[in-house]
């Protein structure tokens, strides 16, 4: 048959060599090519991560598992505005508003705070688009941390108790970033301030 | 003059050959998995003990640990007699391999082998040709399809290349003389003048008598008897728990023994380069007696043998993970109208040089 494109090309078996046909010069080839890989595995070139004992790193980017963050003076920002529920595409956060009572001002920023507030992390896709809607700065999506597998369901249903940061100002992080030291010696002198 | 009793000395070599065997075929699991992840640039293990070196131990805990499974209409006593049988024939030939030259003390003469016999080379071969009847029982009793197509696909395999592996072993034979792999070993040294090893007179038996090792111990490229592919799992599919285990230990002793009969056949056996020079070093710059002098050699020697065996374990593993398995009619073809052919030119060859004077 005419070929249409005229490109077709005309392929023909070629008898094999005796060398060919003998199998062992290709055997010494492919055996060379593994003897290379053997000692590049040998001298510690592995690509492996060994993964209890190394940790691959996130990429500064990375959106895993949410904090709501308190502010210098260690009050809680979140303002129970809703927003973030809004925004949510996966439906995953709840919240319950409440009115902050009087002496409870080292504790929340504003007079409306978050009684309860949950996010569940088997709903969340981990868009960020919670981070963008928030107007207070309060919640975030920590670049090096994830929600861990679990057993049960309702575990996974964070709330405050797992959601908000500590208000030891060691344990604390920007943005999910453990604080150095001086970092943490910082924010502590700001703290100590009177509002 | 006290002898000790020629039975006694023996039995403990068996014993440690013994032990060697089963240790050396331990560490082969360890090894065989070290050296592919080390080829395919992965890590292997290494969390058992440092560098992973307790994994034989998990592994047998876990063997041991295993549910012991009948499949139904098994035939029971076969069931367990098949890898009782693959265990004892792997372990039993290497009772005749001459592991190292004599050990002297006072007029105490140690041989480091189990047993001498005259015959050893063909004890061997037998020993190695009864090891198909383990897979063929377990095969046969598992009541499979698979592991029946894998027990025959090992005995026709088995068969054939036996055929072209003795023919190549003949040819040794030719310039050697002899069965006693001692002798064999011993011929392939001498003082004072260059003997060589039998590779350099018989380099083609030796690519015949590899390949047909290969086939032999049923390993990759010639591992058809357990082609995943196509079998399941061949003659062991059925087998779970330490029967399972002692299939594999059997194929390991067999690469281990199969290892050690071409570094005696082949590769000189306990003998390495200048052993009389160093020797004679010994003996006329340090003032060693010469028996002394000899042990020292000897134990060199049983180093450098397993060194050997090591470097051709090495090389089974390495082939393993190399080459990909051939496919039923090429085993055939290549066993039959390659290798066959191939060895009896062999034998020819050999004849006309020894006849013309060139090799002796």
């Amino acid at each position: 048959m005419q070929s249409l494109s005229n490109r077709a090309k005309k392929l023909e078996a070629k008898p094999m060599t005796l060398a060919e046909r003998a199998y062992l010069p290709a055997i010494f080839q492919g055996l060379s090519i593994t003897m290379r890989h053997f000692f590049r595995a040998a001298t510690k070139r592995q690509v492996t991560v060994r993964y209890p004992d190394e940790v691959r790193p996130f990429s500064p980017i990375f959106r895993g598992l949410h904090v709501l963050k308190r502010d210098e003076q260690g009050r809680e920002r979140c303002t129970a505005c809703g927003l973030c529920a809004v925004a949510c595409p996966a439906e995953a956060i709840t919240m319950v508003a409440g009115e902050r009572k009087k002496g409870e001002e080292g504790l929340y920023r504003e007079e409306k705070y978050a009684v309860s507030y949950e996010i569940n992390m088997l709903r969340c896709i981990f868009c960020g688009l919670c981070e963008e809607a928030c107007p207070k700065a309060a919640v975030y999506l920590q670049p090096d941390k994830m929600a861990p597998p679990r057993f049960e369901r309702d575990e996974f249903i964070y709330g405050k108790d797992r959601l908000v940061e500590p208000v030891d100002p060691q344990a604390r992080s920007i943005r999910g970033i453990q604080l150095t030291p001086e970092q943490a010696a910082a924010l502590a002198q700001r703290m100590a301030q009177p509002a | 003059m006290i002898e000790l009793p020629t039975l006694g000395w023996q039995s403990i070599v068996i014993l440690v050959v013994f032990g060697v065997s089963l240790l050396i075929a331990t560490y082969c699991t360890y090894a065989e998995r070290v050296i592919a992840a080390f080829l395919q640039d992965r890590v292997g293990p290494d969390r058992a003990g440092p560098f992973g070196l307790l994994q034989p131990l998990a592994d047998a805990v876990k063997l041991f640990t295993k549910e012991e499974f009948f499949p139904a209409g098994a035939n029971k006593a076969l069931f367990i007699l098949g890898p009782c049988l693959a265990m004892i024939t792997a372990l039993m030939s290497s009772a005749v391999i001459p592991f190292g030259n004599v050990i002297q003390f006072g007029n105490n003469v140690f041989n480091l082998q189990g047993i001498e016999v005259n015959i050893g080379m063909l004890w061997v071969f037998g020993i190695v040709s009864l090891g198909v009847y383990g897979v063929m029982i377990g095969g046969w009793a598992s009541n499979n399809k698979f592991s029946l197509l894998g027990a025959i696909r090992a005995g026709s395999q088995n068969i054939s290349y036996e055929l072209a592996m003795g023919m190549s072993l003949i040819a040794v034979l030719m310039i050697s003389g002899t069965l006693s792999l001692r002798e064999i070993t011993l011929q392939q040294s001498a003082a004072g003048e260059w003997h060589f090893w039998n590779i350099v007179k018989q380099p083609l038996g030796f690519i015949i008598f590899l390949v047909c090792a290969f086939a032999e111990t049923n390993r990759t490229p010639f591992d058809l008897p357990e082609c995943e592919t196509e079998l399941v799992g061949g003659y062991h599919t059925e087998y779970s728990s330490m029967k399972m285990g002692l299939y594999l230990f059997a194929e390991y002793v067999n690469v281990f023994v199969a290892s050690a009969v071409m570094s005696v056949l082949y590769f000189g056996g306990f003998n390495f380069p200048f052993q009389y020079e160093l020797r004679d070093w010994f003996v006329n710059n340090q003032g060693w007696a010469l028996t002394s002098a000899q042990n020292l050699i000897s134990v060199l020697g049983l180093l450098g043998l397993f060194a050997k065996i090591f470097g051709f374990i090495f090389f089974f593993m390495w082939v393993r993970w190399t080459l990909p398995r051939f496919r039923y009619d090429q085993l055939m073809r290549l066993g039959w109208t390659i290798l066959i052919p191939l060895a009896i030119f062999n034998i020819l060859l050999t004849g006309g040089l020894i006849l013309g004077g060139i090799i002796k």
